[in-house]
Formats: C-alpha cells, structure tokens, sequence
C-alpha cells in the first residue's frame, strides 16, 4: 500500500543557510510529487543471520584491550509508523562519537582522543513489536565549522531502513538535559518546535541495569501506510 | 470537542553528517568492524540478467564533486519484480540472488561512485502503465538536510522512456534527460555514467515520493 504523504512542515527545508553546508547542497527547483509506485513502496528487507552477536553492542564490538571510556549506556525503543502500528524486522544502524567527542574517521581531526576500545557503529533489526535495543558510551560533544565557534550537542545518528524505500530516514538523537541542543544550527533547520522534542531522548530510569547501565528511550516514527480498501490502482491488470 | 485522530508524527530528518561512513559504510571509514558489510555489489553470480555498473559523481551547486555522500539503490530484478511481499506482479519471478539494494560512498579522492548490479526490467506502475526499466537512487550527506529521491532510466531504453509515466509527469522536457543515463559499451561490461546535480545548470529532478 501506498505511504501518506510526507508532511514537509514537520521535516527541514533543503536550503537553510544556518547551516552553512546545505546552500550548496540543496536543490533550487521544486521536489517533483510522486503518487507511490511499486518503486516507492517496496524497499530491501534484512535477516538476524546477516547481523553478528556483538553488532548491537558498541562496549563490546570493538574493544580490543578493555571498555571504552564513558558514561555506560542502553539506548532502547521502537521504530513505529503514523498508524502507531510497529515497523517489525527492520534495519536500524547507528553511530557516534566517544566519549570525548572524536569519531573514529579518517577525515575526523579533532584533538580530542581516538579511544583504542571503541569503535563507534552498530546495528540491530526490529522485534516483531518493532523494539530495538543497543548498549553504547554516551557521545561526548565536540566543535565544527559552522560559525567559528559553533558546537554540536551529544548524539547518536540513526538510520532506519523501513519497510518501503519511501520510508528511508536518517536522524539524530539527542540526551535530556543537553544545553547545547537549542544553540545548534543543526538541530534548528527542523521548523517545528515538538518535531525537535521528539529527537531528544529522555533518562528511563526504569529500562536502566543497577549498579551498572543507565538507559535512554527513543521511538522512531516511520511513514504510515494507507488501509482504505478504495485504493487507486498501484499497478496495471 | 470533535474526536481525536490519533496519528503520530514522522520522525524528522537529519543530517547523515560528514562521518556517515562510520555507520553505513566502516570500511570506507578506515576500520573494520562488522563480519558482513552491506556493499555497492548487488549481484552475484547466480543473479540473472545482464550485468552493469553504474559510475557518476554527485555535484553541488558550485560545480565541486562531492567526497563525502552516501548513496543508496533499490531496483527491480531483470524480470522486473522487485524482491519485497508486497510487489504482486504476475510477470516474472523473484530472484532469490538478487535483493536489489545496495549502497557506497563518492570515493574521497576521485568523488565517483559505483554500483555493480544487473539491469532491470519494466515494472508495472499506476493504473497499468509500465515504467520503463529504472533504478531508485537515495542521497544523504553532510549539509543535506533530508534524502534526495531520484531514478536512473536507461539511454537505450528510448521507446520505453518516452512512454514512462514519470518522465512524463517533468513538465520541462529538457530536464527529463537529467534522469537518463548515457551507456559506454567500451569495456567488458556496459558502463552508465550517471551524474547528480544538486544544484543549478542541469539540476537532477528529485522527488518527493
């Protein structure tokens, strides 16, 4: 079935010169509207064999000597649609700085340093409720070249893969709390102020492990799927 | 009071960032970390069809090649069925070697990127109207706010071009060929050289799908 349509006041416009990068990068002519084709409502489906054991565990996958530096997190939640309906057996990745805020990447020079023990990906498929679960070190902030002295609030980037191409997303979470989401140009290309509240994570204090992890909760919504029966047709005869 | 509707809200779009690799592609990021590692390889060697590659830069609207996008493809097999439940053509068969998807980066010095795939065939659209063979393209990167949604068509696919419904819907014509890939049968395996184009002269038409 066909998605709704995307509601572009709850998503950034291509072109917002607060940051910087994006006058360049953006398109100047018109997004050209498709009413969904097989092309836009199929997309690539993933199996638990093509994952490994350690893939959602960013403490373990890549320690080489010990635990990486930081904070012990779980981020947990669910990848949803607009129907509150679960998105079951989906590709969710994920990446992020350590702790003191260097990404481990060849183009990545800030002073801060590489940790030996942290690799910085994971990835993890849906449950069939659409719940999710990772165990990470909270991403430290760190300075970019946006203005010069512009600085990006903790993050963790996601990408969901859906089950439609049209679905497709990638998105940041942000940490409760964090003093530095409402100076970011970043977070404020978004143009609706609930739409960058529902990128900020909130402590769950009961998904936490005592004595050992502290957790974050964070839902996804993908694009709902029309149910009516009066459908145009998707396909020919 | 009238009753509620109670839909969510999407999600809103991001950035993928500069470091996108490191999630997406860790190899290109310089380290290895995943045993199976999603590629820019979509065939092998069972996969029916013809084989391809597919080469091209993303530009932006200063004409500089981008070094750090992420593109992802989505096709259908060489029967023109896509590998998904919900694709209920009766023509043609699943490819159990064949997803279909498939993503890479721009390389970091030469900004081309590549795909190696086999070439699709027609796929049922709207209201009976074949779309002419077709690659769905998604580009993310650094100072891309949201996705960009494009297709690749086929340059020896004329007459099924012109008769596709979604070329036919650009209304400047000069911008449809901005969708179709040029082919070189120079090497051992045909080449379509696909250039997107941000911004400005020559600007690809992306959609909003």
């Amino acid at each position: 079935m066909e998605f709704y349509q995307r509601d572009r006041t709850l998503q950034p416009a291509g072109y917002t010169p607060i940051y910087k990068t994006s006058v360049a990068r953006s398109p100047r002519q018109s997004l050209l509207s498709l009413q969904g084709s097989l092309s836009e409502i199929t997309g690539p489906v993933f199996g638990q064999n093509e994952l490994g054991p350690l893939d959602n565990d960013l403490i373990r996958n890549y320690a080489k000597d010990g635990d990486p530096i930081g904070e012990r997190i779980i981020v947990h939640g669910r990848v949803l649609d607009e129907n509150n309906r679960p998105v079951p057996n989906t590709l969710v990745e994920f990446w992020q700085a350590n702790a003191g805020g260097r990404y481990r990447h060849k183009k990545d020079t800030y002073l801060a340093p590489i940790d030996p023990n942290f690799g910085g990906c994971g990835r993890a498929l849906t449950d069939e409720n659409g719940y999710y679960f990772f165990r990470t070190i909270k991403p430290g902030p760190y300075p970019w070249r946006n203005y010069v002295n512009s600085w990006r609030p903790a993050h963790i980037h996601f990408s969901v893969c859906g089950s439609g191409f049209a679905q497709r997303l990638i998105t940041q979470m942000y940490f409760e709390g964090d003093p530095l989401i409402k100076e970011c140009p970043i977070v404020h290309v978004i143009p609706d102020e609930d739409a960058i509240n529902r990128l900020i994570a909130p402590i769950d204090l009961k998904g936490s492990v005592p004595l050992d992890t502290i957790a974050y909760k964070f839902d996804i919504v993908l694009r709902g799927r029309r149910s009516t029966l009066f459908e145009n047709r998707l396909e020919g005869n | 009071m009238v009753q509620s509707l109670d839909y969510l809200k999407e999600t809103a779009s991001q950035t993928a960032g500069p470091y996108v690799h490191i999630g997406l592609i860790p190899n290109q990021a310089g380290f290895d970390i995943f045993e199976n590692n999603f590629t820019n390889v979509l065939a092998d060697e069972n996969t029916r069809g013809e084989r391809i590659i597919i080469e091209g830069r993303v530009i932006d609207g200063t004409g500089t090649p981008l070094r750090d996008a992420l593109l992802e493809i989505w096709q259908a097999n060489a029967d023109g069925r896509y590998n998904h439940e919900l694709d209920r053509q009766n023509s043609g068969k699943i490819d159990e070697d064949f997803r279909g998807w498939g993503r890479t980066g721009t390389d970091f010095d030469t900004a081309v990127y590549r795909f190696e795939t086999i070439k699709p065939g027609l796929v049922s659209g709207r209201n009976g109207k074949d779309m002419a063979p077709h690659i769905n393209f998604w580009i993310v990167a650094r100072g891309i706010n949201i996705g960009l949604n494009t297709r690749m068509y086929f340059a020896d696919e004329q007459d099924a071009n012109a008769a596709d419904p979604v070329l036919n819907l650009i209304e400047q014509k000069t911008r449809r060929k901005t969708l179709i890939a040029d082919r070189d049968d120079s090497g051992p395996i045909p080449v379509y050289r696909f250039d997107i184009i941000l911004q400005g002269d020559g600007e690809t038409v992306f959609f909003d799908i």
